[in-house]
């Protein structure tokens, strides 16, 4: 396993080393460096493009300046970093430091939304062949993959940010607006979940009633500007959480799993009691990262602790449970910051920069700001994946349907949650991954382009201006991000390949 | 899971459910195919159940049709070239506004802020767009099929050398490659751009037909072929790729989707087409930040690259089911 991990690293390498050679050389012929001088009227014109010339080496042998941009690289190994120098003779390490900060977070949270609602869909559309809900996904899925995405990011502006500004200015809904809300919840969630004529309607009936009552007691309450969550709510959501983790894993007849959920959940809720002094009072991102390691590791106590014959599974669904536990237990913080913070920032969803400008607030307030901004570029990148993976999952999970053993596992009474989940979803996910992998990539072409549209300074911009003034460093650089992004992302695929689909471990 | 299939009575239910208003509303999504092929004394050839099979399928139908029609529209209204079309106005000259350019019978499409015809001016864009689309799913196919074909075929360094420059191509994000080689040949107007494009959109379809000929050179019939003694080069042409056309069309198909969006994005960054030529990406960029002022202006362009867009995907889709119907069969 480990030499098929090194030479998977070794390949990638090489192949990185070509693509940067083959980029750079593209690049520095792209355009002509001195085009905006040689179109000046400066008196000192010949003086500066001689210094500009000296600073990008044009007179130099591209390989010479291949090579040296190379070894600088190569000094990051040995803790001397050179990526160069721009045009105008900032340092790029620097910019790159602070560009893939901002830029490998939208691509990271959307890549991790993308993977798990379009898989989550592309499941359910599989197990629902050919029903409307069936019919509608697909036909969104067809319809977001065809989405410019430009053209998209200017209507959620405009259509999301602005409209929503403007209603959380009141807060309130319209009793019309409450029922066709419900009426869309209700119609999809007897779609999805089918069975019997009388079945479906139940669920649509309860599905309506619940939605609009809860809005009606939000609006009555001005939840929506001041809103709560709470002890109780985190314990409630948490629970139920744990109890359909443990459906999909291991079915609730294993009472084991499912005491080992609950209790993690209520482990999770007592531990929140008992640090919320700390994380209102002190909070930071490194508290945040360190109790969540605390957290991973109670939850996996747990399951091991209550696991007994089912251990494995136990562990996997406490461990699950745990993350959500501490999901929530941010979004309650969170939640209750808000009225505060719309206190600060009266139109909350921005759409311009990666942060506010000279935006002053406590830890929680800064956290929901960036939490703002980073909303609707996700959003966008976020839909625009989620179409393809939730059609490959889709076909992929037809495809292992009809396989013999899927009939198999059903002619010998497997229930239908093991055959679809351990046998037909298992081996779906084989060619998914090489999916998510390749997607990556695509994201970041997408991300290129959102992060123009809503004014990011990240990645995308040093790429365009770089390109824009025929000047290799900053392109380079970028290159080099994505590109070892890409690697990294390949590399996981192959690993969890290896993991899913023993005939290929070596 | 086991609350979502508790649903069904028996469990083992697993009758596709069309409910009414599904298949009215979107009947377009996945359609027709799904029903199975009457049993007749007449037999069909492979191609004639291929087309057979694309005839039912009514989303792809339909948007064969609307696709059509849009590609007359585009090169007809205004003429090509030389030719003129039957639309009365032209695209270079600014007319008197009327009121605030807003659509009219006049100006369906409304006039930009100089008093343009938008109609000729997007109608233009959409010619320029539709012919990089097809161009470049044109020359990628061939690159595609070309390395991907040789390298499943020889094996050996061929196929190692041939897909390590795929994956080097693979690992520069397509939007930069793309971005500077069409500042490259952003001089020698769309053909130089459709071309660039095409050399770097090729690499999934090399992938997926070396994938194809790997299990095809296996077969026996190119075993039989081998054993009468015939070349490399006819065995490539005459029976291996022929059976991989399945593969080949539908992932054309779909390269066009993709360039169409790719070039249109190149063209919003600045880095694709270069004025004074035009796309349905520049005038979205050139009109933008008219949106709250003159919606109209940024409305039709985006919608037209929404349209192609979909209409191809659509007939993708369609072939793709056409020709390897085995995925829409319901399970048994």
């Amino acid at each position: 396993m480990l030499k098929f991990i090194l030479r998977r690293i070794g390949v990638s390498a090489l192949v990185l080393l070509g693509a940067s050679f083959l980029m750079f050389i593209l690049v520095i012929n792209s355009g002509d460096p001195l085009k905006d001088l040689r179109e000046s009227n400066a008196q000192n014109r010949e003086q500066l493009m001689a210094q500009r010339a000296e600073l990008l080496r044009l007179d130099d042998n591209p390989f010479e300046r291949y090579w040296d941009w190379l070894t600088g690289v190569a000094g990051c190994f040995t803790g001397s970093c050179d990526l160069g120098v721009t045009i105008n003779g900032v340092d790029v390490l620097g910019l790159t430091q602070q560009a893939a900060a901002s830029s490998l977070r939208l691509i990271t949270l959307a890549t991790l939304l993308a993977i798990v609602v379009g898989v989550a869909l592309g499941i359910l559309t599989a197990i629902r062949q050919y029903s409307g809900f069936d019919y509608v996904v697909t036909f969104s899925a067809f319809l977001f993959f065809s989405l410019p995405v430009f053209w998209a990011a200017t209507l959620l502006k405009e259509f999301a940010a602005i409209q929503y500004n403007n209603w959380i200015a009141v807060g309130q809904y319209a009793p019309t607006t409450i029922v066709v809300a419900a009426l869309v919840v209700g119609f999809v969630l007897q779609a999805v979940l089918g069975g019997t004529r009388r079945r479906r309607l139940v669920t649509g009936v309860g599905a309506f009633a619940f939605v609009a009552v809860v809005l009606f007691v939000f609006n009555a309450l001005d939840w929506w500007r001041n809103p709560t969550f709470g002890l109780g709510g985190v314990l409630l959501v948490s629970a139920a959480a744990g109890v359909l983790v443990t459906a999909l894993v291991a079915g609730l007849r294993n009472r084991r799993v499912l005491y080992a959920a609950l209790t993690t959940s209520v482990v999770g809720t007592v531990a929140y009691l008992a640090f919320a002094p700390l994380l209102v009072n002190q909070p930071s991102w490194l508290l945040l990262a360190g109790l969540f390691v605390l957290t991973l590791l109670v939850s996996a106590g747990i399951g091991a602790a209550w696991g007994g014959f089912a251990r494995r599974q136990a562990m996997l669904v406490t461990g699950i449970t745990g993350v959500i536990t501490s999901i929530l237990v941010v979004a309650d913080i969170l939640i209750a910051n808000w009225s505060s913070f719309l206190g600060i920032k009266s139109r909350p969803i921005s759409t311009i920069g990666s942060q506010t400008p000279n935006f002053t607030g406590d830890f929680w307030e800064q956290v929901l700001d960036m939490g703002t901004q980073i909303l609707l570029p996700t959003v966008l990148l976020t839909l625009v994946s989620v179409a393809t993976h939730s059609r490959y999952t889709r076909s992929s999970m037809l495809e292992t349907l009809n396989q013999d053993y899927v009939r198999t596992a059903r002619s010998k009474g497997l229930s239908e949650r093991e055959v679809i989940v351990k046998h037909a979803f298992r081996n779906a996910l084989i060619p998914i991954t090489t999916i998510v992998a390749f997607d990556f990539a695509a994201l970041i072409g997408g991300a290129v382009i959102t992060e123009q549209v809503f004014g990011w300074k990240g990645m995308g911009a040093l790429f365009q201006d770089g390109l824009n003034a025929v000047d290799p460093a900053p392109v380079m650089a970028f290159f080099l991000v994505t590109g070892i992004a890409a690697v990294v992302m390949n590399l996981v695929a192959d690993l969890a390949y290896a993991a899913l689909d023993p005939r290929i471990r070596r | 899971m086991s609350d979502i299939r508790n649903s069904n009575p028996g469990g083992e239910d697993y009758e596709p459910q069309i409910s009414a208003s599904g298949t009215d509303a979107v009947g377009l999504a996945a359609g027709g195919s799904a029903a199975p092929l009457p049993t007749e004394d007449k037999s069909y050839s492979q191609g004639q159940l291929v087309a057979r099979r694309f005839f039912r399928h009514r989303g792809a139908i339909t948007s064969m049709i609307v696709l059509g029609l849009l590609v007359v529209v585009a090169f007809t209204s205004i003429g090509v070239g030389p030719i003129p079309g039957w639309w009365p106005k032209d695209y270079t000259l600014q007319y008197d506004k009327i009121g605030d350019g807003a659509p009219t019978w006049e100006y369906p499409f409304g006039q930009d802020t100089g008093g343009k015809d938008y109609f000729a001016l997007v109608m233009r864009g959409t010619q320029f767009s539709l012919i990089i689309a097809f161009s470049v799913g044109i020359v990628s196919t061939i690159v595609g099929t070309v390395v991907g074909a040789l390298a499943g075929f020889y094996r050996g360094w061929v196929e190692s050398v041939l897909m390590r420059v795929t994956d080097v191509f693979i690992i520069i994000p397509l939007l930069a490659v793309a971005a500077v080689l069409g500042r490259m040949a952003g001089d020698s107007g769309i053909w130089g751009l459709a071309l660039v494009l095409g050399l770097v959109t090729w690499t999934s379809l090399a992938r997926l037909v070396r994938g194809e000929v790997l299990s095809l050179r296996e077969r026996d019939f190119v075993l039989a072929a081998r054993a009468v003694g015939t070349g490399a080069w006819r065995i490539i042409t005459r029976h291996v790729l022929p059976s991989a056309v399945g593969v080949i069309i539908v992932s054309a198909t779909l390269s066009i989707s993709s360039a169409i969006l790719l070039e249109t994005s190149l063209s919003y960054l600045g880095f694709g087409v270069q004025p004074p030529d035009t796309s349905l990406g520049t005038l979205i960029h050139d009109y933008q930040a008219a949106f709250s002022t003159r919606p109209w202006l940024f409305w039709w362009p985006g919608i037209m690259i929404l349209t192609i867009a979909l209409c191809v995907n659509f007939i993708g889709d369609g072939l793709r089911d056409a020709f390897d119907p085995r995925q829409n069969r319901t399970k048994d």
